[in-house]
């Protein structure tokens, strides 16, 4: 085998091993603990846990590129509440209203620019003014929190539009219209990291940011674009689960980024840049919504459910360290 | 008859698949400094943390004053009175010197407060000791490199050493320093204590130590009297076989000016530098660290904004503004730290080579990896890469091969101009030579060649014409028929010898 294969191949495959771990247990074990008919692995079971995973899933394949990268984007559970904020009250805005369904591109549209502009916002920040990604996106995290109770205070922004609600709530396949949009996502962002150029410079600045200036790369448009990325994504994310909801809080949202980011690490990607991939990112996103789900199953509340995961994401992370010192120790000679 | 300060006796250490030491054994005396040398990949880093507690050998015996001796960790390492002084200083840079020196073993008082002035006076007579001319509450940060690495030499004496070892100490002093240096460890070797002397800088190896040990290929290769053997002799015993670096001779047809720079000036860095490289022509830049060679480059490649002067490339003046521009207009930089600047380590070869123009060669959207591998190929067959494929991390490379690919990547961009800074930098003796071979090819193929180095003789071997800077200014350009290392020498210490000689310039 060739040398770095092995731990290679765990680091892509060991999630989705996981993943069938976790089914297995709860197919087994949890059907037998819980109160509950229907068993874990129906497939009606199974479709709506993909669908769950959505919302975290489609910010999280934007995430895996930021921190690919070498940043990271703390604002994105704020940028999903703002986006979802504007996609339900534009639609009551009286000429919108005038339109009937019409509206409702048009209200998509106007989320996901916000989504967009956002995403734009932290990315001129961290290019223009060399200020580390994690302290701009803290900031811009808080920033646009304010806004979101700015518009509508504490109240909830309210819309519901059946139109909308149907297509949420629609089958193709057997699967539903949120796992479309995170499978389609998935896909661009698996092209858009290994096969386009600009994928490709991503991994090289976040490997080695001044190698790669050496080399002629312009790393402030591509940190841009990377941002850019991420708002619309949690935009889009956004306008898919809040279609069937028709309603968001203002605390809507909140500890989203820190659930993306567990995913995403989850999956393999390093926080200090330079390797990872959206496919393993997919199999984080999975692997957390079986947890939520089979736990629930199992009858577990939600805090049982946080902690289980906590320790399962460093459990994870120590075993990854094992593996990657003892590799590195061998290729030392 | 005295006992050895330590021995290694049939020192064994395996890798899966790898025996990184064969057999190792050589003995330290007390009052001696001994060097080990070797190539990179000799085994020499995987010797030293054999000793340094870090790997457990599989077999053979480490023997202290006559002591076998088992190091589970760095501490009992030193416990034993085995210190090492790394080539990257491991210092806390916001703590004073006295903080540093006994970290992890603050003296204490009741209720585990610090003891500070039981810790001062102690730091300050180690201090003394070293003749340095900073105090015990100094905060490092503030210290030059040479003096941070004062402070490990004192916490190296804070135990009862028996053995230091120095790992590449010199890499980044300066002249003056050196010799401060060489002064406190010719006094450590009068208090008795036995030194192992890593370095690849023959010079320095004449100048400081007794015997060398020499390692090839994971094996001990034997011992010499330093006074009994010579530079060559040494590499034989390295290598297998001498190095060649003969004076350059031979002169390629030279073409068009095809880099011209005058009064360039970059505020205290460097001032009024001008001279000119022809197409076919290496032109060598020779100076002490801190003399401004490495900053014109970065000038050049627009990683620097000069403060005045003019750029004149083909004839016509450009402005370079950033890498990007620099490799548009034909100017190609590989950079002084190869892996800090040059490569992405964790990226494979083949993404290493084209990173420049991966733009250049896609496919509407998508990079072009067929076009990639062909480039790939050609590099690495004209290059002589080895390395199993080009999907191997460059990372796992050796210096030499990494090099290659550095060179590579610019010359699949078919620059006019190439700059290569300290092109042999931490690279073993073998590849050393390919590489000196290389970019007398290249100026042979056309390209105008620029050549940093802190190696006298590397600069000799391979260029046309020398260029010697003192702090900033370029005291003279010789050609390489005027060139001797006594007027090579005096012209980069500041002595202008013969003022009234006109400034060699390309007939």
């Amino acid at each position: 085998m060739k040398p770095g294969s092995l731990s290679t191949f765990l680091r892509t495959g060991a999630i989705w091993a996981f993943v069938l771990l976790e089914l297995a247990f709860f197919g087994i074990v949890g059907d037998m603990v819980s109160t509950s008919n229907t068993p874990f692995l129906a497939p009606d079971n199974l479709l709506l846990t993909l669908k769950q995973a959505a919302p975290i899933g489609i910010i999280a394949m934007g995430m895996t590129l930021i921190m690919i990268n070498g940043n990271i984007d703390l604002s994105v559970g704020a940028t999903f509440a703002l986006a979802a904020v504007v996609l339900l009250d534009s639609m009551s805005w009286p000429f919108m209203a005038a339109m009937g369904d019409w509206a409702i591109p048009l209200a998509w549209f106007f989320a996901l620019a916000v989504g967009a502009l956002l995403g734009a916002i932290n990315g001129l920040i961290v290019w223009k003014t060399g200020v580390d990604a994690f302290i701009v996106t803290l900031g811009s995290m808080l920033g646009y929190r304010g806004l979101v109770f700015m518009y509508n205070g504490e109240q909830p922004t309210s819309n519901l539009n059946w139109t909308l609600v149907d297509f949420a709530e629609a089958q193709f396949l057997g699967l539903h219209t949120p796992t479309w949009f995170l499978l389609a996502v998935t896909l661009f962002m698996w092209f858009l990291s290994t096969k386009t150029v600009h994928g490709r410079n991503a991994y090289a600045i976040g490997n080695n940011r001044e190698a790669a200036v050496n080399a002629g790369i312009r790393v402030g448009p591509h940190m841009l674009i990377n941002f850019v990325i991420i708002g619309f994504l949690a935009a889009l994310s956004a306008v898919v689960f809040y279609s069937e909801s028709g309603s968001v809080n203002p605390n809507d949202g909140q500890l989203y980024e820190l659930w993306v980011i567990t995913a995403v690490v989850l999956g393999g990607t390093k926080l200090a840049g330079g390797s990872g991939n959206v496919i393993s990112t997919l199999g984080g996103v999975i692997a957390i919504q079986v947890l939520r789900k089979g736990l629930g199953h199992m009858g577990a509340a939600t805090e049982t459910v946080n902690l289980v995961i906590g320790l399962i994401l460093i459990a994870v992370l120590f075993l990854d360290r094992q593996l990657n010192v003892k590799g590195r120790e061998a290729l030392k000679t | 008859m005295t006992a050895p300060a330590l021995r290694l006796e049939n020192i064994v250490k395996t890798f899966p698949g790898v025996r990184a030491l064969d057999g190792v054994s050589f003995e330290v005396m007390p009052g001696e400094v001994h060097a080990l040398m070797g190539e990179n990949g000799a085994g020499k880093s995987t010797l030293m943390k054999v000793l340094g507690g870090i790997y457990q050998p599989d077999e053979g015996r480490i023997v202290v004053e006559e002591k076998p001796v088992t190091m589970r960790t760095p501490m009992e390492a030193k416990a034993q009175g085995i210190v090492f002084i790394h080539q990257e200083l491991s210092l806390a840079t916001e703590l004073t010197v006295a903080e540093n020196i006994y970290l992890g073993e603050l003296p204490r008082r009741r209720f585990g407060l610090v003891d500070w002035q039981t810790l001062y006076a102690r730091t300050d007579a180690i201090l003394k000791k070293l003749k340095v001319g900073f105090d015990a509450r100094t905060i490092v940060g503030s210290l030059s490199i040479a003096n941070q690495q004062m402070v490990e030499i004192a916490r190296a004496l804070t135990v009862d050493a028996k053995a230091v070892i120095f790992d590449e100490p010199t890499a980044s002093l300066t002249d003056a320093e050196k010799s401060v240096l060489f002064d406190v460890i010719a006094d450590l070797r009068g208090s008795g204590v036995g030194i192992i002397y890593i370095s690849h800088r023959m010079e320095e190896i004449f100048k400081i130590t007794d015997r060398i040990s020499v390692l090839r290929d994971g094996s001990y290769r034997g011992t010499v009297n330093t006074a009994e053997t010579d530079e060559d002799a040494i590499t034989q015993l390295m290598i297998g076989r001498s190095l060649d670096l003969s004076r350059n001779t031979v002169h390629h047809e030279l073409g068009d000016v095809a880099l011209e720079v005058r009064g360039l000036s970059c505020g205290k860095l460097f001032q009024d530098v001008s001279f000119s490289v022809r197409k076919g022509e290496v032109l060598g830049f020779y100076g002490l660290v801190g003399a401004g060679r490495t900053e014109i480059a970065e000038a050049l490649f627009g990683l620097r904004n000069p403060s005045g002067g003019e750029i004149l490339l083909n004839g016509e003046v450009v402005r370079i503004s950033s890498p990007h521009d620099a490799i548009a207009k034909g100017i190609s930089l590989v950079p002084e730290d190869r892996k800090g600047q040059g490569l992405v380590l964790g990226m494979n070869c083949r993404d290493n080579m084209t990173l420049p123009q991966v733009d250049d060669l896609k496919a509407g959207p998508f990079v072009a990896e067929g076009a990639e591998v062909a480039i790939f190929d050609q590099y690495r067959d004209r290059l002589d890469i080895r390395t199993p494929g080009w999907r191997q991390t460059v990372g796992n490379l050796s210096g030499g091969n990494q090099q290659k690919i550095v060179i590579g990547k610019w010359l699949s961009m078919h620059p006019e101009v190439l700059i290569v800074d300290e092109p042999t930098r931490g690279i073993d003796v073998g590849s050393k030579s390919e590489i000196h071979k290389l970019i007398r090819e290249l100026a042979a193929q056309g390209y105008a060649v620029i050549v940093i180095s802190s190696e006298m003789p590397e600069v000799l071997h391979v260029s046309d014409r020398i260029v010697a800077m003192y702090s900033g200014r370029i005291m003279r350009t010789f050609t390489s028929e005027e060139v001797t290392e006594d007027n090579l020498i005096q012209a980069i210490s500041g002595i202008r010898a013969d003022r009234d000689a006109p400034v060699a310039e390309p007939a």
